[in-house]
């Protein structure tokens, strides 16, 4: 029995609109039926791009959204029926790590109000000055001074603050803790600290992670096993190595495929896969496979009717596609032209909607005219930085495309 | 000398390096709001006139050196005729129409209008704020039946922002009748719902931040997030409306003096009553006028500018 399980979880909201009374008019299908499970001491990545729907996911099983549908079994404990008092008392146990440290942290409380506050909501300590003890403890676990205490988290830098969020998780001593995005407000050098924290810490309390990003370089570092977001599903999930050694699902052969190598030579001829326009709209996805309005080997039967359910292709590497062995194989051929100037005007507006609270970049749009002339700017960025953004990817990957034989 | 006077103050410098590191204590953000308010001339130009005013509204009435509703100098005037008496050595604002000192009077005059400003200015805060924190509560962590709750309330208050506030205070005062307290009440009321609507608005705006997501997550109980969490937050906006409202408050407090449904009692002086009394004898002594007058402008002015610099103070933008 895994220490965390989802079954099914769906996470769907309203869209109202009214004068007077509210009508519900339709729903934002934010997190569709997701099946995950997380083993004790393992961390579990989920990567996908913005709007897919996996910051509400982890949201959830906080039950710091309503779910709809489905169950979120921690320690044989279902918490998405249990009543909010006891929820909270579980809470102790499942803690996050917010995505922007500055506005995670209450910017009139000092430090040591921050943290004291949860350990006095569950009880932990007699008094203030055992907590206060407990506090710079876990304050020098993280790598601050003890004089941060009395400080206000304005006055702290980036990867500082970040170290706070991680210390108001670690002193109510919890079991999993949800990183939504721990990383991705801070600098590169900052990231690795953050990360390299966050993995001593497993290893010295014997934590379990649900690590969100979609950083696929700080995904792979961090995590045992990885789920691939798109759209409210699942896709794709496998061990962390066999992921990135062998993607079966055609989403994850195009993120992988986005990622640059830090060799120019082999980055010269390294093929590309580009999908096709935005992210649907997950308040009108796709009937069928949410993915075959952009995928390469969409094929004339089932694909758009029929969705695919994630299944065991061997070896514990799931995939959530009709035809994974056909592609493998090489049976299917590709029926959409990659790299071919994507469809303008798909509704992002939706999507954005649903992770208001991400501070991510909407992803961008391929714009045809001025691809060209960015391209030397837009080429270098990914150079710079390992860590790029699905989507920008994407958009970086089809800029380059366009006017050079490279790919 | 001076090589020895520059070596003591690099050792005072140094001794203030070290102190500083060993001691490190926090600034909280009213204390760093507080900093930049001291270094605003808007702030303390605001502030010494409020300064002045509450020291003349405290001791004014000791100062006075006539009794402010004695007419010593009745047989002197004549308004009739349009005979007055100005400025002079005794006098030093003059005679009103019925011979009383009107240096003494304005200065009692100032106590009354401040006790009129801050009273009312209290009932809507005080009122409005335990209506927009019920408000702001219920509909950030109350669930379906709250934003119900909240719903219901803001419509109302919706309904009473709706009426033009003098309309509104001149009705209440018609009905309770004329006095002091009317008045109060009836300028008081009708800051309710500004009040209100902005404790609330700003709640909702904290209450959606990531930190009190972030205090559910811990696992804090809602009526402490409320009061821990949010509504620190949200009090900066509705501190400024305060100060900015004792401005509006004394304005219209005189206004109600003016249309008569003030003080019922004119022999008490009041800035506003002496404005109305002054008004049938504009023509022939327009400085009987223009002492109140200038009184309400000036100290409206410097509950406006040190409303203003606190705004900017605390103004979350300007967060060095």
């Amino acid at each position: 029995m895994s220490l965390l399980e989802l079954d099914g979880v769906k996470v769907h909201f309203p869209v109202k609109k009214g004068l007077l009374f509210d009508r519900t008019v339709g729903h934002v299908y934010a997190v569709d039926g997701v099946s995950l499970s997380v083993e004790a001491g393992q961390t579990y990545g989920l990567v996908g791009e913005s709007g897919c729907g996996k910051t509400t996911l982890g949201r959830a099983v906080l039950r710091l959204n309503d779910i709809t549908e489905g169950g979120v079994v921690f320690d044989g404990t279902d918490l998405a029926k249990l009543p909010s008092e006891e929820m909270r008392a579980f809470r102790r146990r499942l803690q996050m790590v917010f995505q922007d440290p500055l506005g995670s942290l209450n910017p009139r409380q000092n430090i040591e109000s921050i943290l004291a506050e949860g350990m006095a909501a569950h009880g932990i300590g007699k008094d203030a000055a055992e907590r206060r003890k407990k506090i710079e403890d876990i304050l020098a676990k993280v790598g601050l001074p003890s004089n941060a205490m009395s400080r206000y988290p304005h006055e702290f830098s980036g990867g500082q603050r970040q170290r706070i969020g991680i210390a108001r998780a670690l002193v109510l001593e919890p079991d999993v803790i949800i990183c939504d995005e721990p990383v991705s407000a801070l600098d590169v050098s900052v990231q690795a600290q953050v990360i390299n924290l966050l993995e001593e810490l497993q290893e010295s309390l014997g934590l379990t992670y649900l690590v969100i990003a979609h950083d696929l370089a700080v995904v792979r570092h961090i995590s045992d096993v990885i789920g691939v977001m798109y759209l409210g599903g699942l896709v794709e999930e496998a061990p962390s190595d066999a992921l990135y050694a062998g993607p079966r699902h055609p989403y994850t052969k195009a993120l992988m495929s986005a990622v640059p190598v830090p060799d120019p030579e082999v980055e010269d001829r390294r093929e590309r896969i580009l999908l096709h326009g935005d992210l649907p709209s997950p308040a009108n996805p796709p009937a069928g496979c949410r993915f075959h309005t952009r995928c390469p080997w969409v094929q004339e039967t089932k694909c758009a009717t029929e969705r695919p359910p994630l299944l065991d292709t061997g070896d514990g590497h799931k995939v959530a596609c009709h035809f994974t062995a056909e592609i493998e194989a090489g049976t299917v051929k590709q029926t959409l032209a990659t790299g071919i100037e994507a469809v303008i005007g798909t509704e992002t507006v939706a999507a954005e909607a649903v992770e208001t609270a991400e501070a991510e970049a909407p992803a961008e749009k391929p714009a045809e005219d001025e691809a060209p002339a960015e391209e030397p700017a837009k080429a270098e960025a990914p150079a710079e930085e390992p860590a790029t953004v699905p989507a920008q990817a994407d958009a970086d990957a089809t800029e380059q495309t366009e006017d050079s034989p490279k790919a | 000398m001076t090589i020895l006077t520059n070596k003591a103050d690099k050792i005072d410098r140094l001794a203030e390096l070290t102190q500083s590191s060993e001691t490190v204590t926090g600034s909280s953000l009213w204390r760093e709001a507080f900093r930049r308010m001291r270094s605003s001339k808007m702030a303390i130009i605001g502030a010494a006139i409020i300064a002045a005013f509450v020291l003349v509204a405290i001791v004014g009435p000791w100062l006075a050196p006539h009794g402010p509703t004695a007419q010593n100098w009745r047989s002197e005037v004549f308004p009739n005729q349009g005979k007055f008496v100005g400025m002079r050595g005794e006098n030093w604002f003059g005679l009103d129409h019925l011979g009383r000192d009107m240096f003494s009077r304005w200065l009692v005059g100032a106590r009354q209008t401040l006790l009129v400003g801050v009273v009312s200015m209290l009932i809507g805060l005080i009122v409005g704020a335990l209506v927009g924190v019920l408000s702001g509560a219920a509909a950030t962590l109350g669930g379906k039946v709250g934003q119900r709750v909240d719903t219901v309330i803001m419509r109302f208050t919706d309904i009473m922002l709706s009426l033009p506030s003098l309309l509104l205070a001149v009705s209440i005062a018609a009905v309770l009748g004329q006095s002091l307290t009317t008045v109060m009440i009836a300028v008081g009321v009708v800051q309710i719902p500004i009040f209100a609507r902005l404790l609330r608005g700003s709640m909702l705006v904290q209450g959606g931040a990531d930190y009190v997501l972030a205090a559910k997550a811990v696992g804090i109980r809602r009526k402490r997030i409320v009061l821990t969490q949010i509504l620190p937050n949200s009090l900066s906006p509705v501190i400024v409306q305060a100060t900015l409202s004792l401005a509006t408050a004394i304005i219209e407090a005189a206004a109600l003096s003016y249309l008569g449904l003030g003080n019922p009692d004119p022999a008490v002086p009041e800035w506003g009553v002496m404005l109305s009394q002054a008004q049938r004898f504009f023509d022939n002594e327009p400085m009987m006028a223009a002492y109140p007058a200038v009184g309400i402008i000036i100290t409206a002015l410097g509950f406006t500018l040190l409303g203003e610099a606190m705004r900017e103070a605390l103004d979350p933008k300007l967060r060095g």
